[in-house]
């Protein structure tokens, strides 16, 4: 029975969660689910993991767009049907595995991924993203779909990925280097703990709609929202209740926007990219660390955001050329000391790199040691 | 040649990168979405905002489905006129299976129910783990709903301040450093917690998320406010002959992250001994020796070495409460509570833990109060206490250097009611 508009609750159905896991993982991986011995890198892109049954599987992981049509998911579902039993799997960053149980399934896998590409030229399914190297970039709505943001982002991601595209498809930095987007101060995509974080910053207070902003908002969320306490009660000419902000006070974090549509703070000029480095979060070695900001603004440049793509590569040059094995980004940052990243990195350092905000005295350096 | 002229956006077909230009367009050509300008008008208005360099989307106003307070965000166009195909454009979030292995059949019928409910565009997936069907309108909502949990036997994920779709690492599926099933504690934590995820009751957004081990391959120490992250008490098992392997170069180290790039002759001591964060390790030139005790399981050695070391069998997991992105106190990343837990189906010690503190959370967080800032405005001990846990010293990177302790009356010798005229007998005025 379709749904029945006029009795919407008939047969209604709730609360049944996803589907279980299990009815979506290949054979060989339920036969050998928690048996796996190790795995090794083929070559990059390309792994194997072999369990003490003895059995083995190989994966294939390519990049994928984080927004995606069904006819794309569609052509990816025609590639797993063809070599892979029908079945497939996404990587939390945005990256599809496409897994054989025997090694003399990969060469016809791997050589039909790399034949597909767009009418226009770009791959669909470039192989790479594993080991030391940079995998796919995880990221926000941006302007296709959000109404905070200060850039974009699925676009910011394709130039920059075209930029670091080597990179994706080898293992040649001293560890493995995260990239990360989110379009705004909330970070979406929890970006603060990323090798590399790109984020969208906004530097105009909000304008006030006050003609209109107490009849599309509650005026007390809004005065709420501002973490700040930068929003007071205000009154227009003609008398009708509004709200005003103390500039100064302002940090730019969108809050009384995502409360109160009449208080809109995008700017052509005034939005941009702030380039965070230096976060990571597995244990390894040392402990998970925020990254930080070492570029205060860059401004929006679509549709290729070159200033943008420069700035990402230098800094991963830079740190490759110089790091040890094993070391990442931050890391390294931190045994050179910052004094030097910024001079490695020809980056300059101004003010805005110097905390002001809550527990800012935490990063400040209580020491003499200090290198010239 | 599509709708809109697209001369910024059409500078995003070049390149090797996937281009998700070309893929838009591909399906504005070729898809049989129902909401047929859809494509189209998306990729029209991105090409406003690129000339403006602004957005023009407007917030959402409250849409979902009957009885959910969750799983829709409302999205709507600020020039519905010039590109109607996107007026109303709202995002659906679909619970994905645990780790996101997905058969074909499944996929497609997906996409045969979103083209027929909607844009036929998504997210592969959302970064909080949700396949995300991307913009429909809203008459769509109540039928989609109907078909995906007739046909699919699929809901939707969360949004807004209820549990958040859970999520987790590849874990036992196809990982040999999973410490606990984190597919199966994912799952089943969902399904325990349906209520939580569909019906917003909670100050803000409450996440959990589940690693398999401190490599944190889903980041749940930074973005989750319960952080399960899988560990072993007992012993790294090693394999004397696959280390000499190592050394003597018959393995490749890392397997093979390093391949790109002449790293010279792999150097035990160099490369695992002397970085192990603790120094417990010691290479005597025919065997290794782990002094386990003072093994903190940063991972470094396992992951270099891995066909010749294996996690414990003793394992579990450690527990992680209050990391958040920025705002508004700052960002913070989970705080160690519960050092080691078993985490075995039915799960119950971390549903009773879960529970407390969500009752906790309840009681006195303040609207958008995640729960990493209530624990700092109400402190690490009332925390304890409310989940009934000893403190540890494993809490904390050091011991407080500020000595201004909140001493509760109880714990002072005879109470804080003193007699000021006795004292006044001793020590006159
Ligand atoms: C104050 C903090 C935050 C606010 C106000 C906020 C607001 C929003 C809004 C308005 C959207 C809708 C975007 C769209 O139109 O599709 C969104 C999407 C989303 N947010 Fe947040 N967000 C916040 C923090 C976070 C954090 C910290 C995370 C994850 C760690 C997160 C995860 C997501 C996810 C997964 C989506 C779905 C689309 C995506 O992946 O970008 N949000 N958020
Ligand atoms: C040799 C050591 C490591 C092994 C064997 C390993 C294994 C894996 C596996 C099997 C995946 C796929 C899991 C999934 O997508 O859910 C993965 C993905 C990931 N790992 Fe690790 N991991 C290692 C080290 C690390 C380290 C040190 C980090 C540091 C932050 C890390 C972060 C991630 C992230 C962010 C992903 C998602 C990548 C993607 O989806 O493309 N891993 N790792
Ligand atoms: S990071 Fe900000 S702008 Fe981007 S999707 Fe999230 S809320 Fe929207
Ligand atoms: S942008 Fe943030 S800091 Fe500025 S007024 Fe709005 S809420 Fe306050
Ligand atoms: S978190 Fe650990 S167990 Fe899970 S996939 Fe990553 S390396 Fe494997
Ligand atoms: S896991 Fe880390 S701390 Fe433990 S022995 Fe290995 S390198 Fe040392």
């Amino acid at each position: 029975m379709p749904y029945d508009p006029s009795d919407p609750l008939k047969d209604r159905i709730t609360d049944i969660g996803p589907r279980y896991y299990k009815e979506f993982v290949p054979p060989v991986i339920e036969k050998n689910y928690g048996k796996w011995l190790y795995h090794d890198i083929l070559e990059p892109g390309v792994l194997v993991h072999v369990s003490e049954t003895g059995d083995e599987v190989y994966t294939v992981r390519v990049g994928g767009c984080r927004l995606m049509s069904v006819e794309h998911i569609r052509e990816i579902c025609d590639i797993a049907d063809k070599h892979c039993g029908g079945y497939v799997r996404f990587t939390t960053r945005n990256n599809i595995e496409f897994m054989v149980d025997g090694k003399d399934k990969l060469k016809p896998l791997v050589d039909d991924l790399k034949s597909r590409k767009f009418p226009a030229g770009s791959n669909k399914f470039p192989i790479g993203g594993t080991g030391a190297g940079v995998t796919n970039i995880v990221h926000t709505q941006g302007w296709a779909h959000c109404h905070t943001p200060a850039i974009d982002a699925s676009g910011v991601v394709k130039a920059v990925m075209d930029g670091v595209y080597d990179d994706f498809g080898s293992m040649r930095l001293p560890a493995p280097v995260r990239i990360s987007l989110a379009c705004c101060l909330n970070m979406c995509g929890a970006v603060h703990c990323s090798d590399i974080a790109i984020l969208g910053i906004h530097r105009k207070p909000p304008m006030i709609d006050s003609e209109w902003i107490d009849k599309l908002c509650e005026l007390p969320l809004a005065i709420a929202a501002c973490p700040t306490a930068a929003i007071k009660p205000a009154k227009t000419a003609s008398g009708l209740k509004a709200l005003e902000v103390n500039a100064d006070r302002c940090m730019f974090c969108g809050n009384c926007y995502t409360m109160c549509a009449a208080m809109p703070l995008a700017d052509d000029v005034g939005s941009g990219v702030a380039i965070l480095v230096g976060g990571k979060l597995s244990n390894r070695m040392s402990k998970p660390k925020f990254s930080k900001v070492v570029i205060p603004f860059i401004p929006n440049e679509p549709p290729r955001w070159p200033t943008t793509v420069e700035a990402v590569k230098n800094i991963l040059d830079v740190y490759a050329k110089d790091a040890k094995k094993y070391e990442r980004l931050g890391d390294w940052a931190a045994r050179i000391g910052w004094e030097r990243f910024f001079e490695k990195t020809n980056l300059p350092f101004s003010h805005h790199l110097i905390d002001d905000y809550r527990f800012a005295y935490t990063t400040w350096r209580q020491s003499t040691q200090a290198k010239f | 040649m599509g709708k809109h002229k697209t001369p910024m956006l059409d500078e995003l077909e070049k390149g090797p990168w996937p281009s998700f230009v070309s893929d838009i367009k591909q399906q504005a050509e070729k898809g049989k979405q129902v909401l047929k300008e859809a494509p189209d008008d998306l990729l029209g208005v991105l090409e406003l905002s690129f000339e403006d360099r602004v957005t023009h989307w407007k917030h959402g106003g409250i849409v979902g489905v009957f009885g959910y307070g969750g799983g829709i965000i409302g999205r709507y166009c600020d020039q519905p006129q010039k590109f109607p195909g996107v007026a109303h454009f709202h995002t659906v979030r679909v619970n994905q299976p645990a780790s996101k292995f997905y058969t074909t059949k499944f996929l497609r019928s997906m996409c045969d129910l979103w083209e027929s409910h909607g844009s036929g565009l998504t997210n592969m997936h959302g970064s909080t783990g949700d396949l995300v069907l991307l913009g429909t309108t809203t008459d769509h909502l109540e039928p989609l709903f109907f078909d995906m949990t007739h046909e699919m036997n699929q809901d939707l994920g969360g949004s807004g301040s209820n549990l958040r779709t859970p999520a987790c690492c590849l874990g036992r599926a196809r990982c040999q450093f999973a410490c606990y099933d984190t597919q199966e504690a994912c799952y089943q934590m969902t399904m325990e917690y349906q209520d939580e995820l569909h019906r917003p009751a909670f100050p803000y957004k409450f996440k959990f998320k589940f690693d398999g081990c401190p490599n944190g391959c889903v980041a749940s120490i930074a973005r989750s406010d319960m952080s399960v992250i899988g560990l072993w008490r007992d012993n790294i098992r090693i394999d004397q002959a696959a280390v000499k392997a190592y050394v003597g170069g018959e393995l490749k180290p890392n397997a093979g992250a390093h391949a790109s790039r002449d790293w010279g002759k792999f150097d035990i001591n160099k490369e695992v001994i002397n970085l192990c964060p603790t120094g417990c390790m010691a290479w005597d030139g025919s065997k290794l020796d782990i002094n386990d005790k003072e093994c903190v399981k940063c991972m470094h050695c396992l992951n270099t070495m891995p066909r010749a070391l294996r996690i414990g069998v003793d394992t579990g997991a450690a527990v992680l409460f209050g990391a958040k992105a920025p705002i508004l106190e700052g960002a913070q990343m989970s705080t160690l509570t519960v050092p080691f837990m078993k985490v075995e189906a039915p799960f119950e010690e971390l549903k009773e833990l879960i529970e407390k503190v969500w009752d906790w959370w309840m009681e006195e967080g303040k609207n958008r109060e995640r729960l990493g800032e209530l624990i700092q405005r109400k402190s690490w001990q009332e925390f304890l206490r409310v989940i009934e846990k000893d403190p540890d010293p494993r809490m904390v990177d050091e011991p407080r250097s500020n000595p201004y302790i909140f001493w509760k009356e109880e714990e002072v010798e005879g109470g804080w009611t003193r007699d000021i005229n006795a004292y006044r007998e001793k020590h006159p005025r």
